[in-house]
């Protein structure tokens, strides 16, 4: 594996923000989509949606203006932004899964060619594992990017012909955005848009488990 | 006027049999019953169905009846990274489980309360959710049937509650218990407040009285974790 510079997290999360269209309502999930509303540009407003019936929230609450009744999905205290509302945890599914949330963003243990996404179980991990709000998520977002290492710490490739981790959803992945490139999943394979600084298409292939295909002219990731 | 509002958490649980099935509100450490799960714990209850989106946190909501032994089988979404009790229990096949798709659990529970005998979905499919349902396409989707979720009793936490049963929530406090509250026999809401029937204004109640069997005041418990 070529020992060159790869994106942070915090970078892939800052290429993941550039795709939220002004005015979206966006789920973010666990992981590095969490990093995203960190990084919107400027002069966007998103409304954030949360599992547990919050849509706009903003940023996180800082110390002493917490209230634990108004937590994100991973327990946090948010804040809010003017428009936002309350609803029951049944609507804020009904959002995830009929189709109401413009873009949702998960992280991902696999991808398939396919667009399939295997997400929320490593077999062979402790305990029993948990779904949580994904499998709605993925079934139902209008767009649906993931965020995620191109390889595993080992350096085995997440992009895969077929996933053999427990999956999340079937073909429910448009874009896939890694620390190496941009990826439209499409019907006739793997369309990779951008990649990193300093990478060649060449190698980042040798790091996919997929064939990659391009579509014209593959620009380098910008993410400030 | 029936009467709803118990004297204290002891007596409103007193009949709570062993081998219920209950729904227990609450997500993210907000908006959980705590002091009715205590008092069902104190009444030694066993063999229990626990619906409820997570595990506790631990000896905190469900993690105090797991540590006990008291639940037997979960339906439940994300049982969570901090229900030490459970993924305990769990291990020494002591307790089983379920899993379901955080909304799916929503709409077993909505199909329950609204009368409806299941529903297809295209959550799920070609994932161990699928193993065992029925698969249909409709409208060329791959779709699987999901059966309701019934429960004898469910225990929701509410902020407000009038004597005839009207709810209202907090922020996002709110989660599950409206659902849990239309889909049991018998619904017993933790409250922070009580006031006279006609002081809530009727636009701003959440849960209409008609699904509130029991109600109980209680300052509400949070834990951290």
């Amino acid at each position: 594996m070529p020992d060159k510079p790869r994106l942070t997290r915090e970078q892939i999360a800052q290429r993941a923000a550039m795709e939220l269209p002004d005015g979206a309502y966006v789920n973010l999930g666990w992981g590095i989509p969490n990093l995203i509303a960190d990084y919107l540009p400027k002069g966007i407003t998103v409304y954030f949606h949360s599992e547990n019936g919050i849509l706009g929230m903003g940023r996180r609450a800082q110390a002493g203006e917490e209230d634990f009744d108004q937590v994100d999905a991973m327990k946090v205290p948010v804040t809010l932004i003017p428009g936002a509302s309350f609803f029951h945890q049944a609507d804020a599914h009904l959002m995830t899964r009929g189709g109401h949330l413009d873009v949702a963003v998960l992280g991902g243990f696999q991808v398939s060619e396919k667009g399939d996404l295997a997400n929320w179980k490593i077999p062979g991990a402790k305990g029993s594992g948990g779904i949580g709000g994904a499998m709605d998520i993925a079934a139902g977002a209008q767009k649906l990017i993931v965020c995620m290492e191109h390889t595993t710490k080992e350096g085995a490739p997440k992009i895969v012909k077929q996933c053999t981790y427990p999956l999340t959803g079937l073909a429910c992945v448009d874009t896939i955005i890694t620390d190496l490139a941009v990826i439209d999943v499409k019907p006739e394979g793997l369309a990779v848009r951008e990649i990193a600084p300093g990478w060649t298409l060449e190698e980042i292939q040798e790091l996919t488990g997929a064939p990659l295909i391009t579509n014209g002219r593959v620009s380098e990731m910008n993410f400030v | 006027m029936r009467r709803k509002v118990f004297a204290n958490l002891d007596e409103v649980v007193a009949d709570i049999p062993d081998g219920a099935r209950i729904m227990f509100g609450g997500f993210g450490g907000a908006g959980f019953p705590n002091n009715l799960i205590r008092a069902l714990a104190r009444k030694g209850v066993r063999n229990i169905t626990a619906i409820s989106n997570n595990c506790g946190t631990g000896e905190g909501e469900l993690g105090l009846m797991f540590k006990n032994n008291q639940i037997r089988h979960v339906i439940a979404s994300f049982p969570g990274p901090h229900a030490k009790y459970f993924q305990e229990r769990y291990a020494a096949k002591e307790v089983t489980l379920e899993l379901v798709p955080q909304g799916i659990l929503c709409e077993r529970m909505r199909a329950a309360a609204a009368g409806l005998q299941g529903f297809y979905t295209t959550v799920g499919v070609g994932t161990e959710v699928a193993d065992g349902k029925e698969e249909r396409v409709l409208s060329d989707k791959r779709c699987i049937l999901e059966m309701p979720i019934h429960a004898d009793f469910a225990f929701i936490k509410a902020q407000k509650a009038d004597e005839l049963g009207n709810l209202t929530y907090r922020l996002a406090a709110r989660n599950f218990n409206p659902i849990m509250a239309m889909a049991a026999k018998t619904t017993i809401a933790e409250v922070e407040e009580i006031v006279p029937v006609g002081s809530i204004d009727p636009e701003h109640v959440i849960t209409p009285a008609i699904f509130v069997h029991r109600i109980v005041q209680a300052k509400g418990l949070r834990y951290a974790g």
